[in-house]
């Protein structure tokens, strides 16, 4: 399988401000501790874990939001571990993000059209108001809602924006960092047919970052699981359900509450 | 007795008119717990609000009672309403970072309650602190009694809002949505020890959540609301062996389940939307002429 992306020995630390003296540096907290795997072409990559182990990390270092402190990250054969900004901007369009909070994530002042077209504008893309169109209509949005702001659509239909802002661009990848839990089931079951279909049409190659293994085992072919800053488990998704190795992934597993009275739940 | 029994209640947006609670009746017995599901908007964190004495200012309550141990608190003065639902009730909130007072140390955030509202003198009601703090398995009490928010953990902090709603050993609490902002693992014993807490102290729980399986853990009973109608109204077992509503086996189909490796997830289709939207318009009509 061609490769998209190639994670080796990923280490990655930040500044425990929390530990902080009042004079002098802050202690350096290992968040990722020699994380290494590789992402094919059309892949669609779940990392799931618990608050803490550093998936989120992971992600964003990947789309170098982050620059790691150890190991590397190859990008299409690009190694953009230390790659300058200046170096990263050609890069920047190929890999997008959707983030967890649409809430957060997309200006309240702007419309729906001004969101979605800005990496557009970015990026010096030509024909700007035809993509835009393109990509509201990708995600099932109809085109009058370009004109709307952020806090008139419903949460569902934020994160729709949040995936047409990250589509626009036509990337190879895309990093979903939580993208759904903040959703109701009957969204968040809409979103995740919505990122399905686009995987398909569009050829992305998907990596799906989710502390709810339900979510992973719709959606992903392959899972990562991560625990402390480490991966515990790597498996074909349905190996990893018929039988868990690790530990932390059985726990991880026990932990769902199914919606079943009679699920044993010790 | 239900100890608590709310009929009827209707509540809309000030000024727009916007309905947001629409002739809600449910009822929880002393020692229940009921859940109250539906989508966001739904008005399941309202009806919570309201039974609290806490609801937005933007909203305002138009007709129906919530009776508390019998006594309806719409028709009390504000000022013995809310010493009655201090008494008597307490709340386990969402987000256990923005609930606890960032600049206060965590012993008087619950013992506050103790001393204005029961009239509790300070020693008492830190021991009694002290005593809950360890009932939900805090290691070193003394030590988080003195600690600010910030040097706890996030499950550490939800373990001491559900210490401090049963302080006063209320006869009812409302959880809402205690534990969506949790990871899965802490999450489970989080619902655990909200299980255990409420087995042993006998109260009353309105647990608000969205999440079915949730439900299906800590309830005995549940309310499913759209547009803030209650459209199913039945035990925990009869739910999930199969509820009687089209829109609660959609939100059922539309629940992930990690153990069956063909289910694909069906939101809510669009024919079940409008027959509960049509309920909802029925119920408005109603509310015009009666």
């Amino acid at each position: 399988m061609d490769e998209l992306y190639r994670v080796e020995g990923l280490h990655l630390s930040l500044p425990d401000l929390n530990r902080k003296p009042l004079f002098g540096p802050a202690p350096r907290i290992d968040i990722l501790k020699g994380i290494g795997f590789s992402l094919g072409r059309g892949e669609v990559l779940g990392i799931v874990g618990g608050s803490g182990s550093g998936k989120s990390t992971l992600g964003r270092a990947m789309v170098r939001l982050l620059e790691p402190t150890g190991g590397r990250v190859v990008f299409d054969g690009t190694d953009i571990t230390h790659l300058d900004e200046a170096g990263l901007r050609p890069l920047r369009r190929r890999f997008q993000m959707i983030f967890q909070d649409p809430m957060s994530s997309l200006n309240p002042r702007h419309r729906v059209g001004q969101i979605v077209a800005a990496p557009l504008h970015l990026h010096g893309v030509a024909d700007v108001s035809a993509s835009v169109a393109e990509a509201l209509e990708h995600v099932g949005l109809p085109q009058h809602f370009a004109a709307r702001y952020p806090h008139e659509l419903s949460g569902g239909q934020r994160q729709r924006v949040g995936i047409a802002r990250a589509i626009a661009l036509r990337p190879d990848f895309i990093l979903a960092d939580e993208i759904v839990s903040g959703l109701d089931v009957s969204s968040q079951a809409q979103v995740l047919n919505l990122l399905e279909r686009l995987v398909a049409d569009l050829g992305l190659t998907l990596a799906f970052i989710s502390h709810d293994l339900s979510v992973i085992r719709r959606l992903c072919s392959r899972v990562l699981v991560l625990h402390q800053g480490l991966v515990v488990e790597e498996a074909a998704t349905d190996r990893l359900f018929a039988a868990p190795q690790a530990a932390y992934t059985r726990e991880l597993l026990d932990a769902i509450p199914l919606p079943d009275p009679d699920q044993v739940w010790a | 007795m239900s100890f608590l029994r709310v009929n009827g209640l209707r509540a809309r947006l000030k000024g727009a008119g916007y309905p947001i609670l629409r002739d809600v009746s449910l009822a929880v017995a002393a020692g229940e717990v009921r859940g109250l599901v539906g989508e966001s908007g739904a008005g399941k964190s309202m009806i919570g609000k309201a039974v609290l004495g806490i609801l937005p200012k933007a909203v305002e309550i138009v007709g129906g009672e919530i009776l508390l141990d019998g006594v309806d608190l719409l028709r009390l003065p504000p000022k013995e309403r809310r010493t009655r639902i201090g008494a008597s009730c307490a709340l386990i909130p969402q987000d256990p970072l923005t609930a606890l007072n960032p600049s206060r140390r965590i012993a008087p955030q619950i013992t506050d309650r103790l001393v204005d509202i029961l009239g509790w003198d300070r020693a008492r009601a830190l021991s009694r602190a002290r005593d809950l703090l360890a009932e939900v398995h805090i290691p070193d009490p003394d030590r988080v009694l003195r600690a600010y928010p910030h040097e706890l953990s996030g499950g550490m902090r939800q373990r001491i809002l559900i210490a401090s709603a049963f302080a006063a050993e209320p006869k009812l609490i409302v959880a809402d949505e205690p534990t969506t902002a949790l990871d899965v693992t802490v999450q489970k014993q989080v619902l655990k020890l909200i299980a255990e807490m409420q087995a042993r102290h006998g109260t009353a729980l309105l647990f608000v959540t969205h999440d079915l399986g949730v439900v299906s853990k800590v309830c005995d009973s549940l309310t499913v609301l759209y547009g803030g109608l209650v459209v199913e109204d039945t035990d925990v077992r009869s739910f999930f062996a199969g509820p009687s509503h089209a829109y609660s086996r959609a939100l059922l189909a539309a629940t992930p389940k990690y153990t069956d490796p063909d289910a694909s997830l069906t939101p809510v289709p669009e024919t079940v939307i409008r027959t509960v939207e049509a309920e909802v318009t029925a119920a408005d009509r109603r509310a015009a002429h009666g």
